[in-house]
């Protein structure tokens, strides 16, 4: 049995007026790769953020690797890959080695200098992307689709134990997501990195992920992808808000 | 020249303290730049003019501040509009613009205020506004080296936590890092570097020192580093050509400085699009 290392118990939010997260619970292992489901505006990326400590929640408790969220001090551990829209400035002139590189601040820590073989780290992670040949360029001269891999990198440098990413694959071409999501099983499986996915992609992830939350607000659903799969109409459409054709 | 500057103290404090100045403002410059903040610094050299102008009444009034150095008070003034304008941020989460425009007027009101208070400094005053070749003592070159040496420890310390808030906040605190602690002393050191650099190019003119020599190494620089690399070169050579111009004409540094950079930019620009031409031609 592997440890749980994310548990939300009852967990509220609103922005000042709008209720957007109602009574939440839900954990994740070392290992899974879990994607969270739900149409436009029902919470998945605030979720996110109150998992990686953006946000304050209204009520509830959060726990990350067994700490309570307010007290954890391992936020390295967690790689975080926003969502495209809300992003960097891309006039900023820095190299792509440069934002890459700046993924290990929190990890080097406080008062201390980069490590000599940063440059080598870097390497690594680029690769890990297939993005090598592109550390010298400048971000902005990227498209968004090789932006997005520049993050991941910067993410993947700091050897985070999670991986959490908010809409990944918008911005990047058809053909491309395929070998994305493949790129995202071979760090799950093979670096045994935890993922959380937000996505809309449900057709192309669905073989490849191992659990499924479907967020409208509350939880719908949370389970293993094989439950998923037999979730009936009725749950579906509640979750949606409407009727929606099953897919699969 | 260079003889004047071994006979004339007062030649020395300019010129070192602009030679210094030409490295710590656009240097500082740069992360005002690309984290969007130039109105802010803006803002911010109007609030320390009220801590001269302010000083400056006091010392013409009361007799045991008749030699109070005004950029004391300013300085305590641009802290204070740092800080100030930090609480108005969070207070109007969805206008933090809105901060700019209060402080400043707020600044310039007191300003106004105070220089109508005591009438008679004039003369003081434009120097304050515009830049002096003259009027920097050697009291004022000390504050601008140990205002030097704050941020470079500034820098050197948190230079990697720097670039991660700029180039992506929400990162920088998703990984943990202490993104408002910094930020707050950052706006102290903008502050500082405000302060710092009024004597040479005036109140009205400090935000160009900070902002027109990274403008014009965004256009050729790459990567961050060497956008900081050239910052400073073209921040210290409008710095140099603006004073000898200034002292040799009889004009306001600010001015010379601020033209020189202009031209600096203009040049940089047009060279630039010369050079992609010439490029694509020959492809
Ligand atoms: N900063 C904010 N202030 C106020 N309301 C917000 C803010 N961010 C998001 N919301 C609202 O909260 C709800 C959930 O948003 P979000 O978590 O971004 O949804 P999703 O990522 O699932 O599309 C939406 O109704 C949205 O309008
Ligand atoms: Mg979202």
């Amino acid at each position: 049995m592997s440890k749980t290392i994310i548990e939300m118990k009852n967990v509220s939010f609103q922005y000042e007026y709008t209720q957007v997260l109602n009574n939440i619970s839900f954990k994740v292992n070392e290992g899974d790769f879990l994607a969270i489901l739900g149409p436009n505006g029902s919470g998945k990326s605030t979720l996110l953020k109150i998992l990686l400590g953006l946000l304050k929640p209204l009520a509830g408790e959060i726990k990350l690797f067994g700490q309570p969220n307010d007290t954890f001090r391992h936020r390295e551990w967690i790689g975080y890959v926003s969502q495209k829209s809300n992003a960097f400035n891309s006039g900023f002139p820095a190299t792509v080695e440069e934002v890459v590189k700046s993924g290990l601040a929190k990890k080097v820590g406080l008062f201390k200098r980069m490590p000599n073989d940063a440059a080598k780290q870097v390497q690594d992670a680029l690769k890990a992307v297939g993005m090598e040949s592109f550390r010298g360029k400048n971000i902005g001269e990227l498209s968004g689709g090789q932006q997005q891999r520049v993050f991941i990198a910067r993410a993947l440098i700091a050897k985070p134990k999670v991986l959490v990413l908010d809409e990944p694959t918008v911005g990047i071409d058809h053909e491309n997501v395929q070998s994305f999501y493949d790129m995202l099983v071979s760090l799950n499986k093979e670096q045994n990195i935890t993922i959380i996915l937000v996505t809309h992609d449900v057709d192309t992830v669905s073989n490849r992920i191992s659990h499924v939350a479907c967020l409208n607000q509350t939880i719908h659903f949370h389970g293993y992808k094989q439950e998923f799969d037999e979730i009936s109409q009725e749950q579906l459409d509640k979750w949606q808000g409407h009727a929606v054709r099953k897919i699969h | 020249m260079i003889e004047a500057i071994l006979q004339y103290e007062f030649l020395q404090n300019a010129f070192f303290s602009g030679l210094i100045i030409g490295v710590i403002a656009p240097l500082l410059g740069v992360f005002i730049v690309v984290r969007r903040m130039s109105l802010i610094a803006d803002a911010l050299s109007h609030v320390t003019l009220a801590g001269i102008a302010g000083s400056l009444y006091l010392s013409q009034t009361f007799t045991m501040f008749s030699l109070l150095n005004p950029i004391y008070l300013g300085i305590v003034a641009s802290v204070s509009g740092s800080i100030l304008i930090e609480r108005l941020r969070t207070l109007y989460k969805h206008y933090e613009e809105l901060a700019i425009p209060i402080i400043m007027s707020g600044g310039i009101g007191l300003s106004a205020i105070f220089i109508s208070l005591a009438s008679g400094f004039n003369t003081d005053i434009m120097s304050y506004l515009f830049g002096s070749v003259s009027a920097v003592s050697r009291q004022d070159l000390w504050v601008v080296v140990a205002i030097a040496f704050v941020v470079f420890l500034f820098l050197f310390t948190f230079f990697k936590e720097m670039f991660v808030l700029s180039f992506d906040e929400e990162f920088a605190k998703a990984s943990g890092l202490p993104a408002k602690s910094i930020h707050l002393l950052f706006m102290v050191v903008v502050a500082l570097v405000i302060a710092a650099s009024m004597r040479i190019v005036g109140i009205l003119l400090v935000s160009s020192l900070i902002t027109l020599p990274v403008a014009a190494s965004m256009r050729v620089a790459k990567g961050f580093k060497q956008t900081i690399l050239f910052s400073i070169l073209f921040g210290e050579a409008a710095v140099l050509i603006g004073l000898v111009s200034a002292f040799y004409l009889n004009l306001a540094p600010g001015g010379t400085i601020v033209v020189t950079s202009i031209v600096i930019l203009l040049i940089v620009i047009l060279g630039k699009k010369l050079a992609l031409k010439i490029k694509a031609e020959r492809v």
